[in-house]
C-alpha cells in the first residue's frame, strides 16, 4: 500500500502541472487593456484649465446629461487626428465633451485648440498626469463615455468613425 | 550663539533627511512591484514612459498622503486590475498559485524522508 502511494502523489502531482502548464499555453500573452468597466467618476478635487479654479469632478459630472471625458495633449499626434471627431460629436445636445489636458503647457494647449477649434466644456488641467492615473487611464487619447457618475465606456487610442456612431447610438 | 544650539538639537533629534530617504526607498520598493502596463516587460521603475512617470509622481504623493504599502496597491489594483501587480495578491484566484510550491516541497520532503526511513530499516 506505502509503496503504491509514493509514485500515485507523483503521478498527480505532474498531471497537476501538466494542465496547469497546458491551460497557459493557450492563454495569450498579448496584454489588451479592457475597455468594459463599471467604474464609478473617481471623487478628486481638479484644476480648471481656463479658470484655474480647484474644483471636485463630481461637480463637473453632476447632471444626467450624458459626457465624454477626452484625455488629450498637443503633443500627441493621434489627437490631432481625433479632433474632428470631438467636433462633431460636441454639436449633439445630449453630450457634453470634457477635457483633460494631459502634461501640456498651456501655451501649446491654447494654439492647439485654436488651430482645430475648442470642442470642450471644460478643460481640466493635468500637468503632472497623476488625474489621468485617478481614471485608470494609460495615456494619450483616451476617452471615456460616462453617464450618471459612471463610466459606461472606454476608448483606448483615438476615436473613429465607427466610434463616433457608437457613441451617438448611446446618447440618442 | 544659543539658537544655533538650538537649531542644531532639533535637527539632529529630528532626522526630517532620513524620513525622506524612507520614503525613498518605499517609493522604489513599490513601483519595482507596478507593472508598466504600456511597456514591454518593464516594472514602473525601469520604464521612463509618459505612464510610468505619472504613476511614480502619484506613488510619491500617496506616501505623502500617508498611505501603507498594501493600501497603495490596492489603489492602483482598483484603478487598473490585478495585473498591474507583480506580486500577484493573496486572494481566491490565487490561493492555489501560492500553496502549489509549498505542497510540492512538502511533498518531496516526505517522498525523501520516507526513503530514508526505508534504508535506516
Amino acid at each position: 500500500m506505502k509503496n503504491k502511494l509514493i509514485p500515485l502523489s507523483i503521478f498527480l502531482v505532474f498531471i497537476v502541472i501538466f494542465i496547469i502548464f497546458y491551460k497557459g499555453l493557450q492563454n495569450t500573452n498579448i496584454y489588451t487593456p479592457g475597455t468594459k468597466t463599471s467604474f464609478e467618476v473617481p471623487s478628486v478635487s481638479v484644476k480648471l484649465f481656463n479658470s484655474n479654479e480647484i474644483v471636485n469632478t463630481l461637480e463637473i459630472f453632476s447632471s444626467d446629461k450624458f459626457y465624454l471625458l477626452n484625455i488629450w495633449s498637443s503633443w500627441c499626434v493621434p489627437c490631432r487626428q481625433e479632433h474632428s471627431i470631438l467636433m462633431e460629436l460636441t454639436k449633439n445636445d445630449n453630450l457634453r465633451v470634457i477635457g483633460i489636458n494631459y502634461k501640456d503647457t498651456k501655451k501649446n494647449a491654447n494654439n492647439f485648440l485654436k488651430e482645430l477649434g475648442n470642442p470642450y466644456d471644460n478643460i481640466i488641467f493635468d500637468n503632472k498626469g497623476t488625474n489621468a492615473i485617478e481614471w485608470g487611464a494609460y495615456g494619450v487619447p483616451e476617452s471615456f463615455l460616462i453617464n450618471n457618475n459612471k463610466i459606461i465606456k472606454k476608448y483606448i487610442g483615438p476615436l473613429n468613425e465607427r466610434s463616433m456612431e457608437e457613441i451617438k447610438s448611446f446618447i440618442k | 550663539m544659543k539658537i544655533l544650539k538650538l537649531f542644531l538639537i532639533i535637527f539632529i533629534i529630528f532626522p526630517i533627511n532620513n524620513l525622506k530617504a524612507d520614503n525613498e526607498v518605499l517609493k522604489n520598493k513599490i513601483t519595482k512591484n507596478l507593472r508598466c502596463l504600456i511597456c514591454q516587460g518593464q516594472s514602473v521603475y525601469d520604464s521612463d514612459s509618459e505612464f510610468a512617470n505619472s504613476l511614480k509622481t502619484m506613488v510619491d504623493n500617496k506616501i505623502i498622503e500617508g498611505l501603507s504599502e498594501k493600501q497603495i496597491y490596492s489603489y492602483f489594483q482598483s484603478k487598473y486590475g490585478d495585473w498591474i501587480l507583480y506580486d500577484p495578491l493573496f486572494n481566491k484566484n490565487t490561493y492555489f498559485l501560492w500553496l502549489l510550491p509549498l505542497l510540492i516541497f512538502f511533498l518531496g520532503g516526505a517522498i525523501i524522508f520516507n526513503k530514508f526511513l526505508k534504508k535506516q530499516k
